[in-house]
């Protein structure tokens, strides 16, 4: 049903070394996207997300490393690459959309004028060709009237249409791969529900591997074909997304479906969940979930719970699952 | 945008306006008047001598009939006449004024280049080796009075070293020489006077530079900059560097008044033929026409940078109208 395998994460360990210690944000987390394919990461703010993805992408600022793993993009391992070869494949072959639209544009260049810089930087075209380029990845994502919009400051926009145009410019230069940092948080309910739809056309279109982040259960339940389930910065769950919803195995997801806000109640977040997420240089030896689990066992304690496969393509870290 | 330029230049010249008419009553109040000190200097002055220079001079008439008379003659683009040194204004403060300017521009300009440099590579690794070493010398430079600075300045490097002329504005009897021996000419006398000028300045700009680059890195459209692809030196100089700009413009253009009274000081160190000194000269010497003017000048510079200034803004950060 799906072909190749596009990403490949394996063993993706990331670290901060602030002054009170090491923090291991990312701890061991493995997976695989195939072409076409969307993969919804989903968890509590702080458990790892956008660390992970600002990792594949070797974005990782001082005090921050990449501890060890590999980040293989169609076999490619991109840790290993200099500098220079990973800027080529920074908005080339990868692309990142992110969470903040008002503040992810730079504010003193026109919309058309950071979308050429990107075309210019990874195609060998004419600043007129780039130009074109330009304004028709803008119409792409329905921004009306994109040659007068080409001429516009980032202020000139709503959010909403910022958006479009950070997804016009991550999908100038045909990414094989898409990360998106819940490109639709900062959006209110009806843009959101229009720049999913426009991800998922795109995507279609393009066939494009998709990672989505978001802390929005609903959200992932629409967009994803697989989930990967984060906490403390380690992988609890992964499934199809049917699969997942209908069998959670792992303690913490079926607390955060349980949490889920039913349709037509105010939304509120996860309040269900006994507890909060322990801070990351306080996670304890052995599960990250421990203190709030309510199946813990002793050995959840001491022990850190190994990575299985309940069924094919379900795998679930718990010594105790449902 | 050309509207807002007009409003604010008529501004401007009503504040000039304003403000020349309250320097002009001060300089009425203050004890002792031209032809008291001809008095002092001429024992066989007559009580009719004394009357007739008076009314000559105008000094008989009311502050605000004197004002209006001064602001008649400016207005014909006549500057006046000095009495002490006995030749009309324009005449006397024009060549002073452009050694004045072209210090302050020089010393501007380099202050800038350095402290703005320095300011963005001390910017990219904050708490490093090279931001601490900086950080102390943009300290000292800003505690180190210049005119002490100036007199080290000689002693190393024209006294010591003989490497720079100790003081003047060029050799004697370059006049007629080719232009370019000239130009390096008085460049050579400039070196040590524009040094003493800016080391304060590169001090603030640094400072200045390092905390507007530091505060814009931090922002999410830098790493949007990155995930594109672009270099290192593209993301920083490109979209880091010219949003830092904004703030540096205002300061710049305030500073070139700063630089410019911090010139007087120099100007004396280094016995430079500048208006510095003139200025000071002229108001103990009641020398009306000369004060007056040179103040008109220096208010009109804060105010004209500061509109600059504006206007720079204006262009630099879109998100600013002046509609
Ligand atoms: N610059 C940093 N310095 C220290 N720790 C960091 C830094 N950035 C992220 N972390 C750590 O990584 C953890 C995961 O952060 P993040 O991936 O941003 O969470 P989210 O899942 O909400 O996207 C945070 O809890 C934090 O402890
Ligand atoms: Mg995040």
């Amino acid at each position: 049903m799906q072909d190749s395998v596009v990403v490949s994460v394996r063993n993706l360990e990331t670290s901060f070394f602030t002054k009170m210690g090491p923090v291991r944000a990312v701890n061991d987390v493995s997976y695989d996207i195939h072409r076409g394919e969307t993969l919804g990461i989903v968890g509590e703010s702080g458990c790892g997300k956008s660390v992970t993805s600002f990792s594949l992408m070797r974005l990782i600022e001082h005090p921050g490393r990449i501890t060890g793993g590999q980040v293989l993009l169609q076999g490619r391992d991109l840790l290993q690459l200099p500098e220079a070869r990973m800027e080529d494949v920074r908005g080339g072959e990868m692309a990142m959309i992110f969470q903040e639209p008002m503040t992810a544009l730079n504010p003193v260049l026109t919309i058309g004028h950071q979308i050429d810089e990107q075309v210019l930087r990874h195609k060998k075209v004419t600043p007129k060709e780039a130009r074109e380029r330009s304004i028709e990845m803008l119409s792409l994502v329905g921004i009306p009237s994109p040659e007068e919009r080409y001429h516009n400051y980032p202020h000139q926009l709503s959010g909403g249409m910022r958006q479009r145009a950070m997804i016009a410019m991550a999908l100038s230069c045909d990414p094989v791969f898409l990360i998106a940092d819940e490109p639709t948080t900062a959006l209110d309910v009806t843009i959101q529900a229009q720049i999913l739809e426009l991800i998922q056309n795109l995507q279609q279109k393009f066939r494009m591997s998709v990672q989505f982040i978001t802390h929005d259960l609903g959200v992932i339940s629409e967009i994803s074909d697989r989930v990967l389930v984060m906490y403390g910065g380690q992988m609890c769950e992964t499934a199809d997304t049917v699969e997942l919803f209908n069998n959670p195995r792992h303690p913490y997801t079926a607390a955060l479906i349980a949490s889920r806000p039913k349709f037509g109640s105010r939304p509120h977040r996860l309040t269900t969940i006994e507890g909060s997420v322990p801070a990351p240089h306080e996670l304890p030896p052995g599960c990250p979930f421990y203190n709030r689990c309510p199946r813990r066992l002793d050995e959840c304690r001491v022990q850190r719970p190994p990575v299985s496969t309940i069924k094919p393509g379900h795998q679930v870290a718990c010594f105790n699952p449902l | 945008m050309l509207t807002y330029i007009l409003r604010r230049v008529l501004q401007t010249l009503v504040v000039i306006a304003l403000l020349s008419y309250v320097v002009f009553t001060l300089m009425a109040l203050m004890p002792g008047d031209p032809v008291e000190m001809m008095i002092a200097s001429n024992p066989k002055i007559t009580a009719e001598d004394i009357v007739r220079l008076r009314e000559f001079y105008g000094l008989d008439q009311p502050a605000w009939k004197r004002y209006a008379n001064w602001v008649g003659t400016i207005s014909q683009g006549d500057l006046g006449y000095s009495r002490t040194y006995r030749v009309p204004v324009m005449e006397l403060m024009g060549p002073r004024l452009l050694n004045t300017l072209i210090l302050s521009v020089c010393a501007l300009s380099f202050s800038l280049l350095v402290g703005i440099t320095l300011g963005v590579l001390s910017a990219l690794k904050p708490g490093g080796r090279l931001d601490s070493f900086f950080s102390v010398f943009s300290f000292a430079g800003i505690s180190i009075p210049s005119f002490w600075l100036g007199i080290m300045l000689i002693i190393v490097f024209s006294v010591k070293l003989g490497w720079f002329p100790a003081g003047g504005t060029q050799t004697i009897g370059m006049e007629g020489a080719s232009w370019y021996r000239e130009f390096f000419d008085r460049g050579w006398y400039l070196v040590l006077p524009v040094m003493s000028l800016s080391i304060q300045q590169i001090g603030t700009f640094m400072r200045y530079a390092r905390s507007a680059m530091m505060e814009v890195l931090r922002l999410d459209f830098i790493r949007t900059a990155k995930a594109k692809g672009l270099s290192r030196g593209r993301v920083l100089w490109k979209h880091a560097f010219r949003n830092a700009l904004i703030p540096l413009i205002t300061i710049a253009a305030l500073s070139l008044s700063n630089v410019f009274s911090g010139a007087i000081l120099t100007e004396t160190v280094f016995s430079y033929q500048g208006v510095g000194k003139l200025v000071y000269d002229s108001i103990i010497a009641n020398d009306f026409n000369v004060a007056m003017v040179s103040f008109i000048i220096s208010v009109s510079m804060v105010l004209m940078m500061n509109l600059v200034a504006d206007i720079l803004y204006g262009f630099a950060d879109p998100r600013i109208s002046y509609s």
